[in-house]
């Protein structure tokens, strides 16, 4: 199963938890399991299906914008990672 | 090499190799911006945004500037400003290190708190509202002035191809975006098949701990589709590189060179043997030594305890 993680601003949908696993081929897979479990997810990470802008979403360390999307693939070990896009130190 | 002023110091940094943290096959370089007069990458966007405000006209004498920074761009604006008559105001996340408020302080800016929960984002928002209540205050903005990222296209990666024209690949750190922006279309129109990857600090939780996602933020300068990837570092796997740089090739930088330099030895897999990659090292590791990133230790120890001021 890949583990996801979860973002601090988003816990709120996921009973305080930071972590969660859940089995699916690509990131898009793994996403829709884990709505079924916590929808408060879903409206948050997308608009009408797409990713939020404000959202980043890596697996094993690469954003998934620069691979094939949320039709990334993942394997079994693999962390995916959601991340808020801020504004970084300068 | 003589100048007339500091301000005219500013660039021509050393790019240095790395033999012995460069993958068998692969030749690493930094370009150490710490060389700059203030010790970091930002004296070229300070100068670059200072310059272009001028020449439009936006700075008149004794002119009050106000930008949100998280030290480095304060640091380097305060410098200008002092030199050039103008008072300077920086609002900065109130977990920033010692070391930059010294600075800072010493250059005669002052320093506005914002905070240490929001971030940088925290900082971007409250300097948009100081300077909307306040017209006669001048806000270069780094995070949408193209000034930034044309420093970069003009100095940095005009540097990089009187240096090393027959580089494979660049890597930068992500902060405002006007690195990789400004030096990868330089470095694509010089040869396309440049790749340009963008290292990306994973922040502590504290740093995201936005109110909610409308909160987020995406530079304006930055252009995405310069880049070939965007590549997450963590604080351990950043710090674990930074230290290695300086046990191993006698580099003392700060902590996002451990993050451009893991992530140029993870890309070199996907690039033919034999390829030169440039890793920009944006400042040294002085203005960190209070926050304990050097402090002898287990890098997995510190760089939990260290996850939330290390990046500030």
């Amino acid at each position: 199963m890949a583990s996801v993680r979860i973002p601090t601003v988003l816990r709120k949908h996921t009973n305080g938890e930071s972590r969660l696993a859940a089995d699916g081929g690509t990131v898009g897979e793994v996403f829709d399991r884990l709505v079924i479990e916590h929808p408060g997810l879903g409206e948050t990470l997308f608009d009408q299906g797409s990713l939020r802008g404000f959202i980043n979403v890596y697996v094993e360390d690469e954003d998934i914008r620069y691979l094939d999307g949320l039709s990334t693939s993942v394997d079994g070990n693999d962390e995916i990672a959601i991340m808020p896009a801020v504004a970084g130190g300068a | 090499m003589r100048f007339q002023d500091i301000t005219q110091s500013i660039g021509n940094t050393p790019l240095v190799g790395l033999p012995r943290m460069s993958p068998d096959g692969y030749e690493i370089y930094l370009k150490l911006e710490g060389a700059n007069p203030t010790g970091s990458i930002k004296d070229r966007v300070a100068l670059s945004l200072i310059t272009d405000a001028e020449e439009r006209g936006l700075l008149g004498e004794g002119a009050r500037i106000l930008e949100p920074t998280s030290g480095n761009t304060g640091i380097a604006l305060a410098a200008i400003c002092r030199q050039r008559g103008y008072h300077l105001t920086c609002v900065m996340p109130s977990n920033t290190s010692e070391e930059r408020r010294q600075l800072l302080t010493l250059y005669g800016a002052e320093i506005i708190d914002s905070p240490a929960a929001q971030g940088s984002n925290g900082s971007v928002r409250m300097a948009q509202e100081l300077a909307a209540a306040d017209p006669d205050v001048f806000m270069p903005f780094q995070y949408g002035n193209p000034a930034n990222p044309r420093a970069h296209e003009d100095g940095t990666a005009a540097e990089i191809i009187a240096d090393l024209p027959d580089l494979a690949a660049f890597v930068a750190g992500l902060g405002t975006g006007g690195t990789v922006t400004g030096a990868g279309r330089r470095l694509k129109a010089h040869n396309p098949d440049v790749k340009v990857y963008a290292a990306e600090p994973q922040y502590g939780d504290l740093v995201y701990g936005l109110r909610n996602l409308d909160e987020g933020y995406v530079p304006e300068v930055l252009d995405a589709s310069v880049l070939d990837s965007r590549i997450k570092v963590d604080s351990r796997k950043a710090l674990a590189a930074t230290r290695q740089l300086a046990s191993r090739e006698g580099i003392f930088a700060g902590v996002s060179t451990g993050a451009s330099l893991a992530v140029a030895i993870r890309v070199c897999g996907r690039l033919p043997e034999g390829s030169k990659i440039v890793a920009i090292s944006p400042d040294g590791g002085w203005k960190y030594l209070s926050t304990g990133a050097y402090d002898t230790g287990d890098v997995d120890d510190l760089s939990e305890d260290l996850e939330n001021t290390l990046w500030a």
